[in-house]
């Protein structure tokens, strides 16, 4: 599904990741994890356009997609969330949701300007999905709060719902359990396994609740300084002495 | 000692803070845990200033600071480390840690902490001519927890020190904090890592919904049974 | 008795028709030229706010657009006859001065043109943004402004242009203000509009959300200058003189303080904004005249009246710092709450 192959990113003199080759086969949760600062959220800009690499190829669905634009990338079915929630402030919940909708609508600015009867279709047919998402994950009775409103967990829930409306097949999450007490944490993770399924989703995520990593991930990857220093399951990763080192500590 | 005395918060039509009373002794080590939106935040802020409260009073020393603004509430030794990062991300991190020392005019003491805070955290030594706004995430947290230490604080209140970082950093900031304390800061924590937090506090107290719910010595809290079930992820 | 919201709007639609109409009638020329001036300038804050107050795009190149599209529409309603004895310095090229179009044809085509000028200068000028965007857009409206003073034979340069048409009567600058209004609400209703305000809110999210943010910006921009162009060709016909030193950044500055004043981000805000001021403007006169005020006799102060001007809006953004309607927009419930708050207030 994604596939990035010697992929490398440098600031300047600062090399924030190198030779990147992480592999994800659909349906798979896949975990990124490494000290701060080790390149992680930049790996995720690369793959999301946000930054284009300065070596290597990003590949989705076998096709390259390097150096696009996010919403290009988004378009082809690559969602993302933020590490620090980036909701649309002064608007509704339903709101946040619904211009994720606007990719899929399918209307140029003369249509909706004009309410053209076919707009006016699609835009009901996006309030629907855009309400029943809010509902399956317990926020339809929020839909006309302002998104920033919400406590920091349901903003978190929203982002990630946001993201679903765009309907992609590659999820992206930077650091969703950030701030959620392990109560929470637990709710979350059993969260990201039920989109999975229901949406069909393949998923690549930041976290560094371990509990929520291990509980959630078949594989992850350990970045350290940009370089990958480890690749494997829960255990393998649990017990690897480069990755107790760096970034697990002892307990 | 910091007294909370019945305080209330509005926001709008939310009752944020129904009548939160708690106290933090001189030299101690107090936590707030509770779920998000409980509140924690906001009583934290209420203290400082920086939102107003409706109702109750707090004191400091002895003395009422509540209605005072917030820089004087911070020349008398009272500082709050915000949640998510405020850090300047336009000054470099050396800056930063320079503002945090902005009050002070013990030079040599202020030098010293600098040391401190370098020797705590390495990379940001590493990263000290760099823009704060060019810092991963966790490092701009590891930043702001360091200019909070630099302000040399008698009260320091740190709103979820160990967002977004990383499991060995997290460790190191708990230490950290039970280093602070050892220097003669008291320490007001509001945590999520809520077994991390009781591990490392004196005293405890549970907020929800605005109110105090439970409290007790942090050792006796992490056996209580209802706190294994909401807070610690554990069966109760 | 509970009346549907739709019917409330109606009925003060035609009851605000019916307002214009009598004042109109009723109101001497100077009146009548003030209740016209108001609605130009709506057009013109409205069109701006799409820009600052909806997509978060700070431009200072407004006058830019409406002198081209005070200019295109001067020159395409004028007769040969008047183009003649505008142009005496210089003579106009020919094929300009055979063309006559019809009133409201040459008003949308003045409307199209600077929404073209908006195209070429946006699709540079909207990879920077902030206070760069800013500087970029006032350096271009003076570039169209420093262009038309050269341009002799097309424009007639510094002389400007005399007789124009009077064809901005009451209904014609009423109609366009309602059309631009009805518009911006319709477009801001919209799927587009979500993503317009999207953009505003946080690009990157925005983008990542798959809103391609630079299309958005464009769009947002060239609409703006069309009824930058609309009010600009408006403003022509209304005081039936134009030249190149009407479009300053001062007038600019005029219209970017109606869209504060009124809130930057609310519709209603820019109606508000744009009557309150164009007539304050208008009321505040008598201070540039000269005074007697019981000891003191002023010899009369020109400018007394922006000085005041001034502080009267220094003080609304310092106390209303969002401006009068902040974001918000009228809505018949919001008006109810607030009779029955003032009620309340009242009643105690």
């Amino acid at each position: 599904m994604l596939r990035t192959e010697g992929v490398y990113m440098r600031f300047g003199g600062l090399t924030a990741v190198a030779d990147l080759n992480v592999e994800i086969d659909k349906g798979e949760i896949v975990g990124l994890i490494g000290p701060n600062g080790a390149g992680k959220t930049t790996a995720f800009n690369t793959v999301t356009g946000v930054y284009r690499p300065s070596e290597g190829t990003v590949r989705f669905k076998g096709r390259d997609i390097t150096g696009k634009k996010p919403h290009e990338i988004t378009k082809r079915g690559i969602a993302r969330t933020f590490q620090n929630i980036r909701l649309f402030k002064d608007m509704s919940v339903l709101e946040n949701v619904l211009v994720a909708c606007h990719l899929r609508l399918g209307a140029g600015v003369a249509a909706c300007t004009l309410h053209l009867p076919g707009y006016l279709k699609k835009e009901r047919e996006a309030r629907a999905f855009a309400e029943g998402l809010l509902d399956s994950v317990g926020l339809r009775s929020l839909a006309d709060e302002p998104a920033t409103s919400l406590p920091y967990g349901k903003q978190r829930r929203l982002e990630i719902v946001r993201a679903l409306a765009t309907k992609p097949e590659l999820l992206l999450l930077d650091e969703p359990a950030a701030g959620m007490n392990p109560q929470e944490s637990l709710e979350l993770m059993e969260f990201i396994h039920r989109i999975r399924d229901e949406y069909d989703l393949t998923i690549l995520l930041i976290e560094h609740h371990m509990q929520v990593v291990m509980g959630v991930c078949s594989r992850m990857y350990v970045l350290d300084y940009g370089v990958t220093i480890a690749h494997g399951g829960p255990e393998q990763i649990q017990k690897d002495p480069k990755v107790i080192e760096a970034y697990l500590g002892v307990d | 000692m910091l007294a909370i005395d019945n305080l209330s918060v509005h926001y709008g039509g939310i009752h944020a803070l129904q009548g939160v009373s708690l106290e933090v002794p001189e030299g101690k080590i107090v936590t707030l845990i509770g779920a998000n939106g409980a509140g924690k935040s906001t009583t934290l802020k209420a203290v400082i200033g920086l939102v107003k409260a409706s109702g109750g009073s707090v004191s400091w020393d002895g003395e009422p600071i509540s209605g005072l603004p917030t820089k004087d509430i911070v020349r008398r030794g009272v500082v709050l480390s915000p949640e998510g990062r405020r850090v300047f991300p336009n000054l470099t991190v050396d800056e930063n840690l320079s503002l945090g020392a902005f009050c002070r005019s013990d030079k040599a003491a202020v030098a010293a902490d600098r040391e401190r805070v370098f020797s705590l955290f390495p990379r940001l030594k590493e990263r000290m001519r760099q823009k704060a706004g060019t810092l991963s995430g966790g490092e701009q947290q590891m930043l702001a927890v360091g200019r909070a230490i630099m302000t040399s604080p008698k009260l320091l209140m740190m709103d979820e020190p160990s967002l977004g970082l990383a499991p060995l950093i997290v460790k190191m900031i708990f230490d950290i904090i039970r280093e602070v304390n050892a220097s003669g800061t008291t320490v007001l924590l509001v945590e999520q890592n809520a077994k991390a937090a009781l591990e490392v506090a004196d005293y405890g107290y549970v907020l929800e919904t605005g109110r105090i719910t439970l409290s007790g010595p942090g050792r006796e809290l992490l056996a209580d049974d209802r706190v294994r079930a909401a807070y610690l992820g554990e069966a109760g | 008795m509970k009346i549907p919201n739709k019917a409330k709007t109606a009925l003060a639609l035609a009851a605000g028709a019916a307002l214009i109409a009598v004042a109109d009638a009723s109101l001497g020329p100077f009146a009548v030229r003030i209740l016209n001036l108001s609605a130009i300038y709506v057009i013109l804050a409205l069109s701006l706010n799409l820009l600052n107050g909806f997509t978060g795009l700070f431009s200072l190149g407004h006058a830019g657009f409406m002198a081209v599209g005070a200019y295109v529409s001067a020159l395409l309603t004028m007769s040969p006859a008047q183009k003649d004895m505008n142009f005496f310095l210089t003579p106009i090229v020919p094929w300009l001065r055979e063309v006559q179009l019809p009133f409201l044809a040459a008003l949308l085509v003045a409307g199209l043109c600077a929404a073209l000028v908006g195209l070429l200068i946006g699709a540079p000028a909207l990879r920077l943004r902030d206070d760069y965007l800013a500087i970029a857009t006032l350096g271009f409206a003076e570039i169209i402004r420093v262009l038309i003073t050269n341009a002799q034979p097309l424009t007639n340069g510094a002389q400007g242009l005399k007789a124009i048409p009077k064809y901005s009567t009451t209904w014609v600058v009423w109609g366009a203000a309602a059309a631009a209004a009805a518009f911006l609400v319709l477009l801001l209703r919209s799927s587009y509009g979500r993503t317009i305000k999207a953009v505003r809110d946080d690009e990157i999210a925005a983008e990542a959300m798959g809103v391609n943010v630079f299309r958005v910006k464009v769009t947002s921009f060239v609409i703006s200058s069309f009824w930058a162009g609309v009010g600009g060709a408006l403003l022509g016909h209304m005081i039936t003189t134009i030249d190149p030193k009407m479009f300053t950044l001062m007038l600019t500055f005029n219209i970017l303080l109606i869209v504060v004043l009124g809130g930057n981000g609310s519709i209603t805000g820019s109606i508000l904004g744009a009557i309150i001021v164009t007539v304050l403007m208008e009321a505040l006169r008598f201070l540039d005249m000269p005074m007697n005020l019981l000891f003191i006799r002023t010899q009369g102060l020109p400018g007394l009246r922006m000085v005041i001007f001034s502080l009267i809006l220094m003080i609304v953004v310092l106390y209303r710092q969002k401006g009068l309607m902040g974001t918000n927009e009228f809505s018949w419930d919001a008006l109810s709450s607030l009779a029955r708050r003032l009620g309340r207030k009242g009643g105690k």
